[in-house]
């Protein structure tokens, strides 16, 4: 696919970027200055047929209506919330994701949110490292995790193997998700604030839409309470940002543990401060393993399109 | 926090009784419920807790374990007594049966010698390390342990520290609150959990409950223990060198004795190799703790997470330095389900031994 012209979208681990570059003509977004931009992408527009994006910059529709040459948007990650999809159906673009190969990752990270955030471990850790353990009468006791209900939002592949985990630290499961989902045994809620005020820990796993922005409010919050975690794992306007942090400050809500947040990288620096709290940077699907097998998704997808034949995970 | 099997007397309804005429004392036999809750045991007229079977004290017991076995037993206290303690216990304990500590306090033969009636030891750690067993053995002193109390807390310790370690979730957190996202971009990448080779050191209850949730992530299990056990299908190793070399991650969970000491040493290290993870929540001297920071210093091993030290609370600073360590002060059984757990297996085994009943929790041999 060597005349397959390629815009990349944002900087990556070496070896997509490598690869994209050996087998395609590779067109690198972040490059150019912002302000320089719609010039670089005027200027290249007749030679890129394929984006690859990520949650961070995607194909929105003014990045669409800037290639007319585009034939294939091939995304780093499975959220799509930054695709415009209505608009590449329209146009007969293709749009693929990478699902599957990151849900043990992401899954493995809510669960391991919930118990750094439970059980204080990011706490403890700065603590020792402070130099502060000299003597051992502190009794300060944390969240037990094992047996505590866990309740799902988006029932999807992601939150399927997030149920798997808990359930093996005998963790009743619930969940909410548009509609019913016959074949599980877990408990559902019709209603997101039913579920937060049913569960101890709350885990954002659903797609981001129009219908799920915001979805865990001050009023989900309120009913997961001073008790409650709340993990998430999605995109970060699932939640409304600002509530949570009041609900944080005020004692509202238990804990929070964020692999993303509505302005990513900029993060609340209110938050900086507090202990029942957890902050990763969007590493959900952080991991030698797994982004080597997204990027060799997208790069199967690519050669696919490129060579006619049925493209691997197509969306679009 | 309700404790089951106690109690929990309406207070308006039970008071203590008053002397109020020059008749001679009586002597009652206080049904538990007559007491309540709300006076410190300390309160509670001698008279009334003479009689309460003496269970002999080393340290002060949190304020909700005195508060709860109080009424039950009447402990000496001989750090309250301006004696030495072989004193104090010649003077007093002559004739005491049964011995409660909570904490890692030494019993040892010395202090064993100064009880010619001992019969229990009871101690509210998992771990028997600080007993010596062998002369309660030798003297007939019979010691229970927690049980099953902790299994669950500090299995999930266990697989917290394992997966902080591998997806770095500590230091990304730390690289977060530094504000260095917008400015250094995404953190480095972390490693996978699903696939990796898992050797347990020790399958007894907490290395069992170890094993059922991380294969529920995908972990292969694999385990050393003093003996094969007949009804599990995960891969047995005699020999943790030779567990180490199959494996990608070490979960430590076994007793500490004196065959344990440094099991985990140079040797194991190097078997497990530069990509190797060492999750220690058993005791500290299970590890040849210089040499797992020199391993760590020199790359040879890829991380580790602990629980537990040498010589807490001290901590080698050199692991201060590193973002593939995580470190914690020993608290893996530190919940009010543990602490409550605990409370009521020290309580249980107390009243079955001062009842003739069989012991809830003995340690085996």
């Amino acid at each position: 696919m060597e005349s397959l012209g390629v815009l990349l979208t944002f900087p990556t681990n070496s070896y997509l970027e490598e690869e994209l570059s050996k087998r395609c003509k590779l067109f690198r977004l972040w490059e150019t200055p912002p302000e320089k931009r719609r010039e670089f992408l005027r200027a290249n527009a007749a030679s890129i047929r394929a984006l690859v994006g990520n949650s961070g910059v995607g194909a929105d529709a003014e990045m669409i209506d800037a290639l007319p040459a585009l034939e294939i948007v091939a995304s780093f990650g499975v959220g799509l919330d930054k695709v415009d999809l209505a608009k590449c159906r329209k146009k007969g673009i293709r749009v693929t994701n990478t699902p599957d190969v990151l849900t043990d990752d992401v899954a493995d990270l809510a669960i391991g949110l919930a118990l750094a955030t439970m059980r204080r471990i990011c706490e403890a850790d700065r603590y020792v490292r402070s130099g502060a353990w000299k003597a051992k009468g502190d009794y300060k006791l944390t969240s037990k995790f094992s047996g505590k209900t866990v309740g799902i939002i988006g029932l999807g592949r992601i939150g399927l193997a997030i149920a798997e985990r808990a359930e093996a630290f005998d963790c009743p499961i619930s969940y909410y998700s548009r509609s019913e989902k016959p074949h599980t045994n877990y408990k559902y809620h019709s209603s997101v604030v039913d579920l937060a005020a049913n569960c101890h820990v709350l885990i954002v796993a659903c797609a981001l839409t129009e219908e799920t922005r915001h979805i865990v409010n001050r009023e989900v919050m309120d009913a997961l309470g001073p008790k409650g975690v709340l993990v998430n794992v999605g995109r970060g306007a699932h939640v409304d940002e600002p509530e949570l942090v009041s609900a944080l400050l005020e004692g509202r809500l238990g804990g929070a543990a964020l692999d993303v947040f509505e302005q990513e990288p900029h993060v609340p620096e209110q938050l900086f401060g507090l202990d029942n709290v957890v902050l990763v940077p969007h590493a959900g699907s952080g991991t030698w393993e797994t982004r080597k097998a997204m990027a060799d998704l997208v790069l199967g997808n690519l050669e696919a399109h490129a060579t006619n034949k049925p493209l691997l995970t197509p969306v679009v | 926090m309700r404790l089951s099997g106690l109690p929990i007397p309406e207070p308006s309804k039970f008071s203590l009784p008053v002397l109020k005429t020059r008749q001679p004392l009586r002597r009652f036999a206080p049904a538990p419920a007559m007491m309540s809750v709300e006076k410190p045991a300390a309160e509670t007229p001698a008279v009334e807790r003479e009689h309460l079977p003496p269970v002999l004290l080393l340290r002060p017991l949190l304020s909700h374990f005195h508060d709860a076995l109080a009424p039950k037993f009447r402990f000496l206290k001989p750090w309250e007594s301006p004696l030495p303690r072989d004193e104090f216990l010649a003077a007093h304990a002559g004739d005491v049966r049964a011995l409660l500590c909570v904490g890692p306090f030494p019993v040892d033969a010395g202090l064993l010698a100064c009880l010619p009636k001992l019969e229990l030891v009871v101690t509210g750690s998992a771990g028997v390390n600080h007993i010596d067993v062998a002369e309660c053995r030798r003297r007939g002193i019979a010691v229970t342990n927690a049980g099953n109390a902790f299994t669950d807390d500090v299995a999930d310790y266990a697989v917290a520290l394992l997966i902080d370690v591998l997806r770095q979730i500590s230091a990304a957190d730390r690289y977060v609150r530094r504000g260095l996202w917008p400015i250094q971009g995404d953190y480095p990448l972390g490693r996978k959990l699903g696939g990796k080779r898992v050797g347990i050191v020790g399958l007894g209850s907490i290395g069992s409950a170890v094993a059922k949730r991380l294969e529920a992530f995908g972990c292969t299990i694999l385990y050393y223990s003093r003996s094969r056990k007949p009804s599990i299908s995960y891969k047995f190793f005699s020999n943790v060198t030779n567990l180490a070399a199959e494996s990608d991650v070490l979960v430590i969970a076994c007793a500490l004795t004196t065959e344990t000491y440094h099991i985990i040493n140079k040797e194991v290290m190097q078997a497990l190799g530069r990509d190797g993870i060492i999750i220690n929540v058993g005791r500290g001297a299970l590890v040849d703790e210089n040499e797992l920071v020199k391993c760590l210093m020199e790359e040879e091993i890829g991380g580790a997470g602990l629980d537990v030290f040498e010589n807490e609370p001290a901590v080698p600073q050199e692991l201060f330095h590193m973002d593939n360590v995580v470190l914690s002060h020993h608290r893996a059984v530190f919940t009010p389900e543990s602490f409550h757990g605990v409370l009521e297996v020290v309580l249980g085994n107390l009243e079955a031994f001062f009842s003739n009943r069989p012991l809830l929790t003995p340690i085996s041999e």
